[in-house]
């Protein structure tokens, strides 16, 4: 990596500076949703469902109406006088905000109440009687697609199965001619579960509408305010909601991961009873209702086939996969992508021929599915390719590294259209899995294996050399219903030379206050210290489609350069002015103009901002500002290779990471500690679907799961002390060549764990165990080969 | 329901409150005394956003009646700060980037203060066992370890200025 051009003081890119958010989070002066009161202020409380799919019969609302402190109970009917009971999902499908006839999972909102105390609604809650009649559940989406499955959807006039859609990309003639010349094909069935992303800070909103004057704000844990703006306008048009005259604030949010993309039930019954109450209205989910009624990510049941020749070249890679959407398709993917970015599951290799299809389907559970800190089923995509890969590498006795080695795409190759349609950006594999080797000692770890295996020990090593596709995108086929996903930056630069910057993006943890300000200060040479960066209301901020798939640098990042850009051409003609010369004749270095050849004659971009409020040219306007709305030609494809040791418990089949070395190439780098740390939590949260975390579901349709007494997230006692390093390719078509960060390593880093427990296990005849990798799992197995001691 | 007058000694100052006898004391401290540097993650006493020191000792305020607090001594994320100066736990997760949404911060803050107060040297098992009952998505612990590492330290350089 290359120095960086701006001193400390500028703190521009490449400098680990500290962040600008911190002090407020360190002194718990941060202000998350639910640390805002407003005056008089009521609480909204929700009846949950205990049936995965039932009809409602009656509810009766008449105790709870009485008790004390409650407003009013608000059910499917209430909501159905202003045709508000049902709401779209951004897939163009329906969900129901409250239900008039039926429900459709376990924990479903059935009714609300709204009461002057958090306590008095959640007593009310208690007092609502419903009355069901059950109905037979769909759990199984396969079963789901059988002839004569119960039909789920009957608000759906004309829907007489469960399938929500069938999505294909590549050529499925000749990857079949590929697969019938093959010397060796390998099929693997991979289920990726259904997780939830569990932020620690749950899911909530203010609602506040102001009857005098007809506004609605909304202060809610919202990772893309505009859209969800617009999306009100759109759904609430009928009942007098004029867009100028609705607000959203997105506060500190305690963490998004793509669960704070979606519209909940709970954010349009609050805003429905503001509007009528004429009170600002709270509702806050808890960990049990975040856990069993949002959305959640994954469920992909995948089949993939693999086809090589002997030596080890992939020639072919066919896919099919069923996924569970639950009763509605919620997930949340650019509307041209009923299967987001899952086409990118060639992964980092060559391979001439590729076919993907997958079906969505209904079944009794909550609706989704969104990202799980990534973008768009990338995660299961390149679970699908590095898994397969190593079962390859074992169906011929190759070794997995080599094996890679020999598939990657050259680095020569780049740009490279992929068999199934993308173009990636930048790329060099070799170096980033060659680095990992080397940091791991993997040459060593293999000696220590085999010693360990004839000892009857059970060690394991995985590789994953991971792909993602990011930073969506490009207008052409971007777009979440119909607003193309650009995103925007506006820079004010004061007359004493500040500036504030704001973006249509909102940070949940990402640090986009100091990274934002540290790209403004390396385009304009301002001291990051001295920009003010903010989003994430509505009212202030520049449209913009919000932050979830690692679009922030990518895009709104992107718009923060080119803004400043904008604003330094505009200074190049003030300083020209100043110091008497032509424009041509001026030499930028961050932070001043200076003429060729007369270094002396200069003028800072603080004496600039100051010239331009006070002495600006004849016939130029004055002030320093510029608005970028920043369309990118591509997306990004950052990269790495990571190689994971584990050791296998032979006595409770516990799984322990005891390295993991994850070496990442996300471009050019704005904040090495903060992209570090992004790599840390990306980490752990690779590692949790992999060993611990699952939602499923019995039967009846009833959660396994719901809570965190038996979801298990990980904490500090089994997460592993990372080892992080990086390569640097830069995009070349980013801006600053940056190509985003925050999900490469939740991406990346399920297979590497998953081919390191089936590593370990593989001199029994393992090929494959399905994530997560319990404890229980791997002890039935070496039950069954006669090891566990 | 019944109400019960309870005083509190929250962060050295002397509170009192009328309070219903099943008011969770995060609620207390939250929506009574407006400290809202104290968060709520879960339902089951697992996450850890909420813990606060009572008597010393870290607890999960989120399954402690306002009740149990009754003339007894808290101390939450907002008493760390004193006289305009950080406590170097909070210097440490600043400077070490300990954290990134900000959430569980400060119940892991008030967490390994008390780890500090009975264990000035603790190795990275200690700080890792210690922090087990707090949940963090953002982090991945390891520059949490580094924070409280960096506190550690800073306090043993403290100690040493003052003898």
């Amino acid at each position: 990596m290359s120095p960086p051009r701006t001193s400390a003081e500028v703190s521009g890119m490449g400098h680990s500076m500290k962040r600008k958010e911190d002090p407020r989070f360190i002194r718990g002066k941060g202000n998350y949703i639910d640390d805002i009161q407003l005056p008089g202020m009521l609480y909204l409380d929700i009846v949950r469902s205990p049936f995965a799919h039932a009809k409602i019969k009656s509810i009766n609302t008449d105790k709870a109406s009485k008790m004390p402190g409650v407003l009013a109970v608000i059910t499917g009917e209430t909501l159905a006088k202003f045709n508000l009971h049902w709401m779209p999902t951004l897939m163009s499908d329906t969900q129901m905000v409250l239900p008039t006839e039926k429900v459709m999972y376990q924990a479903q909102e059935v009714a609300a109440v709204v009461a002057t105390s958090r306590y008095a609604a959640a007593d009310a809650i208690e007092a609502v009687e419903v009355d069901y009649d059950p109905l037979p559940v769909v759990v199984d989406p396969f079963k789901a697609l059988e002839p004569g499955a119960p039909v789920l959807r009957t608000d759906k006039k004309d829907k007489k199965d469960n399938r929500i859609f069938h999505w294909e990309a590549g050529d499925r003639a000749g990857t079949d001619k590929a697969f019938a010349e093959a010397d060796v094909v390998v099929k693997q069935d991979v289920y990726i579960p259904r997780i939830h992303v569990a932020s620690i800070e749950t899911c909530g909103c203010i609602a506040d509408f102001d009857r005098v004057n007809g506004k609605l704000t909304v202060y809610m844990t919202t990772q893309a305010p505009h859209a969800i703006r617009t999306v009100f306008a759109l759904v609430a048009g009928h009942v007098g909601l004029s867009e100028e005259k609705i607000r959203i604030v997105s506060p500190d949010i305690g963490g998004g991961f793509g669960g704070k993309v979606p519209v909940y039930p709970g954010y349009v019954i609050a805003v429905a009873a503001s509007v009528v109450i004429g009170k600002p209205v709270k509702w806050i989910e808890d960990r049990m209702e975040n856990l069993q009624a949002d959305s959640f990510a994954r469920d992909y049941h995948v089949h993939a086939e693999l086809a090589a020749r002997k030596d080890g070249t992939m020639t072919a890679l066919r896919i099919k996969t069923i996924a569970d959407h639950g009763y509605a398709d919620a997930a949340a993917n650019p509307s041209k992508f009923p299967a987001g970015l899952f086409s990118i599951c060639t992964g980092s290799y060559d391979l001439k021929r590729a076919f993907a299809e997958v079906d969505g389907v209904y079944t009794n559970k909550p609706p989704g599915g969104i990202a799980y800190r990534c973008s768009f089923r990338v995660t299961e995509a390149v679970h699908t390719i590095e898994r397969i890969t190593d079962v390859l590498a074992q169906e011929l006795k190759m070794d997995p590294a080599q094996l890679r080695l020999k598939n990657f795409i050259p680095k020569e190759k780049f740009p490279y259209k992929s068999a199934l349609g993308w173009e990636y950006d930048s790329g060099d594999y070799p170096a980033a899995l060659k680095k990992a080797m080397e940091i791991a000692g993997y040459a060593q770890l293999r000696k220590e294996q085999a010693e360990k295996r004839a000892r009857g020990e059970l060690m394991g090593i995985g590789i994953s050399s991971f792909t993602e596709i990011v930073g969506a995108g490009p207008s052409k086929h971007f777009d979440i219903l119909g607003i193309k996903m650009f995103d925007s930056c506006e820079i004010r630069v004061h007359p004493t030379g500040k500036a504030i910057a704001r973006f249509g993006t909102k940070s949940q943890g990402q640090g986009h206050e100091t990274t934002y300000a540290q790209i403004v200060a390396e385009e304009l040479g301002i001291p990051a210290a001295h920009v003010q960066v903010e989003e994430g209301d509505t009212d202030t901020a520049p449209y913009g489609l919000g932050t979830y798939a690692s679009r922030s640098t990518p895009t709104a990042g992107a718009a923060g350069a080119m803004a400043a850009r904008k604003i330094r051409d505009k200074a190049r003609k003030i300083a020209a002015h100043l110091l008497e010369c032509a424009e041509d004749d001026l030499v930028w270095e961050p932070g001043k103009f200076s003429v060729k050849g007369a270094p002396q004659r200069s003028k800072t971009i603080q004496e600039i901002a100051f010239a331009a409020y006070t002495n600006h040219p004849p016939g130029m306007e004055a002030g320093l500002e510029a608005v970028d709305y920043y369309d990118p030609p591509n997306l990004t494809f950052p990269f790495g290779s990571y190689i994971c040791v584990v050791d296998i418990d032979r006595g409770t089949g516990m799984v322990k990471i005891r390295r993991f070395v994850a070496v990442d190439d996300c471009g050019n780098i704005i904040n090495p500690m903060i992209v570090d740390g992004q790599i840390h939590g990306g980490l752990a949260m690779g590692m949790a679907p992999a060993l611990l975390e699952e939602i499923s579901y019995d039967e009846n349709g009833n959660i396994q799961g719901g809570s965190f007494m038996d979801y298990l997230l990980p904490t500090a006692m089994e997460t592993p002390r990372w080892e992080t390093d990086k390569t640097v390719t830069p995009s070349p078509h980013h801006p600053f060549g940056a190509k985003g960060v925050g999900e490469s390593a939740t991406v990346g880093a399920p297979p590497a764990i998953a081919n390191a427990v089936v590593d370990a296990l593989a001199h029994l005849g393992v090929k494959h165990i399905d994530i997560p990798i319990t404890p229980e799992k791997v002890w039935r197995i070496l039950k069954e080969k006669g090891v566990a001691e | 329901m019944a109400t019960h007058k309870i005083r509190v000694t929250v962060n050295g100052a002397a509170r009192e409150a009328e309070v219903e006898s099943r008011l969770l004391l995060v609620h207390l401290l939250r929506e009574e005394f407006r400290l809202t540097g104290t968060h709520i993650g879960c339902d089951t006493t697992h996450c850890g956003a909420c813990t606060v020191l009572l008597d010393g000792q870290p607890v999960k305020s989120c399954t402690v009646l306002a009740v149990q607090a009754d003339g007894r001594q808290v101390e939450t994320v907002e008493g760390l700060e004193k006289d305009g100066k950080l406590h170097p736990i909070q210097e440490g997760f600043w400077q070490e980037h300990g954290l990134q949404c900000g959430y569980c911060t400060p119940g892991m803050m008030m967490t390994s203060c008390a780890l500090l107060a009975r264990n000035a040297n603790p190795s990275e098992a200690e700080i890792r066992e210690a922090i087990s009952g707090n949940l963090c998505r953002c982090t991945g612990y390891l520059n949490i370890v580094k924070a409280v590492q960096y506190a550690a330290n800073k306090q043993k350089e403290g100690a040493h200025v003052a003898a």
